[in-house]
């Protein structure tokens, strides 16, 4: 159990859509979610950051690529930089990325569709900020939602983050099996998450703010977020 | 002065292009079966006020660089007018 109440930020960006999906299920994991905005240069001294899914900017010139510029990501640049956590959902991946907080980049889906369902991804570490507490090789059931989640990433990037075990997720079968069928977006190596090499900044297509309430469907999306509270109290 | 300039930002080679493979497929559907290699990219037109044409030049390069593209997945040119035939 969580003794104290770690607080959880959650950056609000024009066009951001599970920003009250996050905060909620911050909420009912036990932490306490703190509402951010985007234009502000303010991170209300909290514990952890959420930049959540949605279409900040409209997608406009590239997925991610407007909201790096936000005044608020000054201030989340600078709080990663001091070791505080950061975690990137869909939309909030995409601008990790954008923003050079994490490798690689994520382009169109191979099969060019909006993807919105259930998936299952394998954990690839218990070295990061999302998988404290979690198995390597354990499957989580996940949702996601994205038209831009296929992974990609520079020969030398993708050496050092497989080489680095960087990799925190990746999609696959229902016994964590990885091939062509289960790689939902066609993402390099099934990449579905990853972190940075300090483990305190982290990205990921699935949404586990959509899985956290056994009252409206699977609940992969706990242990991650019962590992980001743990982390953020860590700190506190 | 004005300089009128483009900047066209393409996928990188060898990276799936998925749009240009789409736009590929339903090519043959017109009548068109003899297209391959069809690959989509952007083209961004700017009115830069600089010294010279060499110095708004070097500013679209700049500005491509750190916001038009994305070095990880896509290159760019910069055009100027004459270079862009009008």
């Amino acid at each position: 159990m969580i003794a104290g109440k770690p607080r959880v930020g959650v950056v609000t960006f024009p066009g951001s859509l599970d920003d009250r999906d996050a905060l909620r299920a911050v909420a009912l994991m036990g932490g306490d979610g703190v509402p951010l905005w985007h234009a502000d240069r303010d991170i209300r001294g909290v514990d952890a950051v959420i930049l959540p899914g949605g279409f900040s900017y409209g997608d406009y010139l590239r997925t991610g690529a407007l909201a790096r510029f936000a005044p608020i990501m000054d201030e989340i640049r600078a709080f990663a930089d001091r070791g505080g956590p950061v975690v990137g959902i869909c939309n909030g991946f995409q601008i990790l990325c954008e923003a050079g907080l994490l490798p690689g980049a994520l382009i169109r889906n191979r099969q060019l569709r909006f993807v919105c369902r259930f998936v299952d991804v394998r954990v690839e570490t218990s070295l990061s900020l999302l998988t404290e507490g979690l198995v390597p090789g354990e499957v989580l059931r996940i949702p996601v939602k994205h038209g831009e989640g296929q992974f990609v990433a520079r020969p030398d990037d993708l050496d050092r983050i497989e080489a680095e075990g960087l990799v925190t997720f990746r999609y696959c079968g229902p016994g964590g099996e990885l091939d062509y069928e289960h790689n939902v977006n066609g993402s390099t190596g099934s990449i579905a998450g990853i972190r940075n090499p300090q483990g305190n900044v982290a990205g990921l297509m699935p949404h586990p703010e959509h899985a956290v309430d056994p009252d409206v469907g699977p609940t992969g999306g706990q242990p991650l977020f019962a590992s980001l509270l743990a982390f953020a109290l860590a700190r506190v | 002065m004005k300089f009128q300039l483009q900047v066209v930002v393409s996928l990188k080679p060898g990276l799936l292009d998925p749009q240009g493979k789409a736009i590929e497929g339903s090519l043959p559907a017109m009548g068109w079966a003899n297209v391959s290699s069809v690959r989509v990219g952007k083209r961004v037109e700017l009115t830069v006020d600089a010294e010279s044409e060499e110095a708004a030049r070097e500013q679209a390069e700049e500005m491509a660089r750190r916001l038009l593209s994305n070095p990880v997945i896509e290159d760019f040119r910069v055009l100027t007018a004459e270079q862009v035939g009008r």
